[in-house]
């Protein structure tokens, strides 16, 4: 059991770990900076998300997993935002 | 080269970066960045003293380390008087500088607001 | 394990790195935006030192709020976008800084890999002093920082105060007593009230959890009272909430609750220990939790009003 929960592990943070490095390619090869924050925002949400599901089976109690899940949320929360204010900025900076 | 050594020698080189730039900026608020980059390399140099004076059971030493923390509490308490100065320097001379050459081109304006330094 | 070196090396080259752009980029706003992201690597360092309590002091003070603090004077400087001030300094003027940089980061590096072995420590002091005054705190920093080291923190909110009142003394003689001037837009995006409706409550609740296990775990008063003082600028910025007249009473009195507190438990303790800040060991716990809760509120108070600045309009008296 606990073999196919390290898997697990593996494989989700794995994942993660692409989406991290997909979207730090993006954010330096795309063009400008509307599709570099969307590259980031990829990296941010599924690629955090992800690392994060493969560390729930290894938390220690349900507390530490319950603060796992929030920093995610709190993450998805920031980022969304931020990005909406920056490409605000942006759009009124090209006016 | 262990974690601590090489901590150590990035905080001087941020030593080295600020102080570089604390000389040459003529923006005061680029000034106060290069001035708090000085202060976090001293930091650091604090931290490797703290990590590698571990003792009494403890992975290292608590007192530089809660004496880094009062630091960057007191160095944020001065950056932010800093930054109420420089502003009412510039509402008053209406200058954005401290390059000497530019107050020397208008003496006629009153530097005053501008005192602390 | 053998990860582990190559991530400590690029880190700190990136750390190193992020200095270099906060003092060469062009204008301001990408330096301060350079200097956010260099004090939240900075902070992942403290981590790789076994420096978890000083790394959420850097990632939420040297990192979060000094950079709020920059950027929104940037703002009121109006340099945001414009070119540096002043003219660049001569070849010459260059060289000579660059050389002293070099001879004080080489003299400094020099004493970091010279540094005396087996190194000198107060840790067996500073944990005599856990064991004794500051009996039943699992987290040596919060230890010293109440116990050992007490004198220190109990000056430096006495230090937070002065900045406060220096701050507010070089505004204008008129506008003494208002408030500081807001610190959003007059029409905050709807994304930013929203990010602050949903972001403020939930990072009051961390900011009360980091101070209540700072006493066993990472945390304690600086981070957490950071925190929710970080919480009061998003509301701030979303104008949820405005800053609050400077001379209002529960202002002042939260400003010095801290210290006023420390000091008085210090006193008593000349009384009922025997010394100057000792704490009866029957007590000792409660009485540091009951400090360390009025220096949350200070901290908590006195951050957000050193970012806000002087007070600013006229004075309605």
């Amino acid at each position: 059991m606990s073999a196919l929960f390290d898997l697990f592990s593996f494989a989700a943070i794995g994942a993660g770990v692409f989406f991290f490095f997909a979207g730090t390619v993006g954010l330096i090869r795309f063009p400008d900076s509307l599709t570099r924050l969307h590259a980031l925002s990829k990296a941010d949400n599924l690629g955090l998300g992800l690392i994060v599901l493969g560390l729930l089976p290894r938390a220690d109690s349900a507390l530490a997993a319950f603060k796992l899940v929030l920093i995610w949320a709190l993450v998805l929360a920031s980022g969304a935002s931020t990005a909406q204010l920056i490409g605000r900025a942006l759009r009124r900076g090209q006016k | 080269m262990t974690p601590p050594v090489l901590a150590g020698l990035a905080g001087a080189a941020l030593v080295g970066f600020g102080l570089y730039g604390l000389i040459l900026h003529p923006h005061p608020l680029r000034k106060l960045l290069a001035f708090n980059l000085i202060g976090s390399g001293v930091f650091l140099v604090f931290g490797i003293v703290a990590r590698r004076g571990a003792a009494a059971g403890l992975p290292f030493d608590p007192v530089p380390q809660a004496m880094v923390i009062t630091g960057i509490v007191v160095a944020f308490a001065a950056s932010a008087l800093a930054v109420a100065l420089i502003l009412r320097l510039a509402a008053v001379s209406g200058k954005v500088t401290l390059d000497p050459e530019a107050w020397a081109k208008t003496p006629s304006t009153r530097p005053d607001g501008g005192g602390g330094q | 394990m053998s990860v582990l070196p190559i991530l400590d090396v690029g880190l700190a080259f990136l750390v190193v790195g992020l200095a270099a752009w906060t003092v060469a980029a062009r204008n301001l706003f990408a330096s301060v935006v350079g200097y956010v992201a260099y004090g939240l690597l900075l902070a992942l360092v403290w981590i790789r030192l076994y420096a978890p309590d000083v790394a959420l002091t850097e990632a939420a003070v040297g990192g979060g709020v000094t950079g709020v603090l920059l950027i929104t004077a940037g703002k009121r400087l109006g340099a945001l976008e414009k070119d540096e001030a002043g003219a660049t300094p001569a070849l010459a003027l260059k060289i000579v800084a660059g050389a002293l940089a070099l001879f004080v980061a080489g003299a400094l590096a020099w004493v970091v890999v010279t540094l005396p072995d087996p190194a000198p420590t107060l840790a067996p002091a500073a944990a005599a002093a856990a064991d004794g005054p500051g009996a039943g705190l699992g987290n040596p920093i919060t230890a010293v920082l109440i116990s050992y080291r007490s004198f220190d923190t109990m000056l430096e909110k006495v230090v937070l105060i002065l900045a406060v009142i220096g701050v507010w003394s070089v505004g204008a003689d008129s506008a003494w007593g208002a408030a500081p001037a807001p610190l959003g837009r007059p029409q905050p995006a709807g994304a930013m009230v929203l990010l602050a409706q949903i972001l403020a409550p939930i990072g009051a609740l961390i900011g009360v959890h980091i101070f209540w296990v700072g006493a066993d775990a990472p945390g304690g008063a600086f981070q957490g009272g950071a925190l929710l003082a970080a919480m009061w600028m998003a509301a701030m910025m979303a104008r949820l909430t405005e800053p609050p007249r400077i001379d209002a009473r529960w202002l002042r009195l939260a400003l010095v609750a801290g210290p006023a507190v420390f000091l008085v438990i210090g006193f008593a303790g000349l009384g009922l220990a025997g010394d100057f800040f000792a704490f009866p060991p029957a007590f000792a716990k409660p009485l540091i939790l009951f400090i360390e809760t009025f220096m949350v509120l200070s901290i908590a108070v006195a951050l957000p009003l050193l970012v806000a600045g002087p007070p600013n309009g006229r004075s309605a008296r």
